[in-house]
């Protein structure tokens, strides 16, 4: 190649100036070492349920192979119409209000793209998902974030993001029940966010891909508040409730105007979300309850017996409310997260990922998932006692 | 069904300890509901779930259907206990349909079972008719797969 710059030079300057995801780089690391047990893994270990697997070979069969409307087909609108109309409490017109996509993380992106100009502001909370930060950089807007705190449950409060807003804030980006921490908001606390919303006039998105993983109550939408479903964009998909992270699934459900702009990005990009999964994701509509309840028992029970673990070796967490994952403090031993997450797979071969791969304000935590069987979970508490066990004597000897 | 039950049927050899983390219960109390159920007859044993065919055991086993008369002050109950006290017999239900009986009888061959149907079962008053049929391969027993799926493939670690 001719020229004087190199072709890392060459790359966006969006895209070169953003890091690598944290979680990769403690991928490639994992990924050297053999017999590791794994709390880092951010998907469901329970199979796709057998009708929907079987239903897909089927449809297969049958010849879904085409492209698909733009929006998904129409037969899967309106399943999804239904289903967000009774477990989110929000009506959504099928012919123009969704749009299927290809999994919640293209959602995502379209809702930005779609709504950012260069230099507009998007709240969001930290520690959260990781690609969050990035798709608002990519999207050309700033991102503003508002740490939360496990005093606090890593729940979002008003006076939080009163503190960050400015009169460029256009969005505010939710993602609850909550990667990493488990969090949840219950309505008083979604009320709160509401009147924020509704006196700043911004707008929404929120990724609400955990929602049938809560174990507490019931879990509440944004969107069923008053005044929030017009200016609000709603993400969900097919990925947790289902284990169908394979698929690539998901939806946005979003005032006409909203959809159509999305739509726009949509249809020149992706052109439409996989046809088989489609109808996979049409055939798990079917019997949501059967095929949600039993998961999430035993997710809940995992929780229990994480939670409980996790407190008898004194690291406290908040308790986890939502999703799969435990957020437990580390900051008694006076490692950083890495060194910790580190140490731990070195020397138990036990991968759980460092909290600050989502968010500086995760510093002090690990990311334990327990999407894994009870099997690994009791074997990674063990290791984890006797790991902790050693930093305190060690620490003990330091400090005598 | 109590999540205590549903844990142990799907692994009874679940420690105490780890139930009671599962349960939010003391250690104390998850063994005093077993022992409770054990009391009841509502736990009626616990069992390993074995893949018969890796064992090359000598043995076969047989899907029996029974049509009986049903008995005066006794209905199907008193032909059916009669018959499922046969240690041959490894379970046995009353069924709705063509037939009344359905019975999993066990022996270490052929002839074993066709000497129990015809010397024990059929002779019985109350027995009308059987119909024997052999099983030859076991794909999944009480929820299990017997050939499991694929390992994890799950990448080690994913956001």
């Amino acid at each position: 190649m001719n020229g004087s710059l190199s072709l890392r030079d060459r790359v966006a300057r969006q895209v070169r100036d953003i890091p690598r995801s944290g979680i990769r780089d403690f991928f490639d690391i994992v990924s050297t070492m053999r017999d590791v047990i794994s709390l880092s893994i951010g998907e469901p270990d329970f199979d796709t349920p057998w009708h929907v697997r079987e239903y897909t070979v089927f449809a297969l069969e049958r010849g879904a192979t085409h492209y698909t409307s733009n929006l998904g087909y129409l037969e899967l609108r309106k399943a999804l119409s239904r289903y967000v109309a009774r477990q989110f409490g929000a009506e959504y017109n099928p012919e123009t209000e969704i749009l299927v996509t290809v999994g919640v993380s293209e959602a995502l992106d379209l809702a930005l793209r779609a709504l950012i100009n260069p230099g507009d502001e998007v709240l969001y909370h930290e520690p959260c998902y990781v690609s969050y930060r990035a798709l608002v950089q990519f999207a050309h807007g700033v991102p503003v974030a508002v740490e939360t705190r496990a005093e606090d449950g890593f729940r979002l409060t008003r006076s939080m993001l009163e503190s960050r807003v400015t009169p460029r804030t256009k969005v505010l980006l939710l993602n609850f029940p909550n990667n990493p921490t488990g969090a949840v908001m219950d309505r008083r606390d979604l009320e709160e966010i509401a009147d924020f919303v509704r006196r700043h006039d911004l707008l929404v998105i929120t990724d609400e891909i955990y929602a049938e993983l809560t174990y507490d109550a019931p879990h509440v939408s944004l969107v069923s508040l008053p005044g929030m479903r017009e200016r609000t964009i709603f993400l969900h998909g097919f990925s947790k409730a289902w284990a169908m992270t394979g698929f690539r699934l998901g939806y946005a459900c979003a005032p006409a105007e909203l959809t159509e702009a999305m739509m726009k990005i949509h249809q020149y990009t992706m052109l439409c979300a996989s046809s088989l999964s489609q109808k996979a994701a049409l055939e798990a509509l079917t019997r949501p309850e059967v095929d949600v309840r039993e998961m999430v028992d035993e997710y809940r029970r995992r929780r229990n017996f994480v939670a409980s673990a996790l407190r008898d070796l004194g690291l406290p967490c908040p308790e986890p409310r939502g999703a799969f994952y435990a957020f437990p403090d580390i900051r008694r031993f006076g490692l950083s997260s890495q060194e910790f997450a580190l140490r731990f797979l070195q020397e138990e071969k036990v991968a759980a990922v460092p909290g600050t791969a989502f968010g500086r304000c995760g510093e002090g935590f690990l990311r334990c998932a327990y999407a894994t069987g009870m099997e690994q979970l009791k074997e990674a508490m063990n290791r984890l006692g006797r790991f902790v066990a050693r930093l305190e004597k060690a620490g003990t000897s330091r400090a005598t | 069904m109590d999540e205590l039950l549903k844990i142990l049927a799907n692994n009874a050899l679940e420690s105490r300890e780890t139930i009671a983390r599962m349960l939010n219960l003391s250690v104390e109390e998850v063994e005093a509901r077993i022992r409770e159920y054990e009391k009841a007859g509502i736990i009626r044993g616990y069992q390993a779930i074995l893949n018969e065919d890796r064992l090359e055991l000598d043995k076969v086993t047989a899907v029996i259907e029974v049509k009986v008369t049903p008995q005066r002050e006794g209905g199907f109950d008193r032909i059916a206990e009669r018959i499922s006290r046969f240690p041959e017999v490894r379970s046995a239900y009353l069924m709705s349909g063509a037939y009344d009986l359905l019975l999993f009888v066990e022996g270490r061959n052929l002839r074993e079972v066709a000497a129990f149907v015809s010397e024990k079962l059929a002779p019985l008053e109350g027995v009308l008719s059987t119909a024997t049929h052999f099983m030859l391969k076991t794909y999944k027993r009480l929820g299990v797969l017997m050939h499991p799926e694929t390992p994890d493939e799950r990448l080690a670690v994913s956001p």
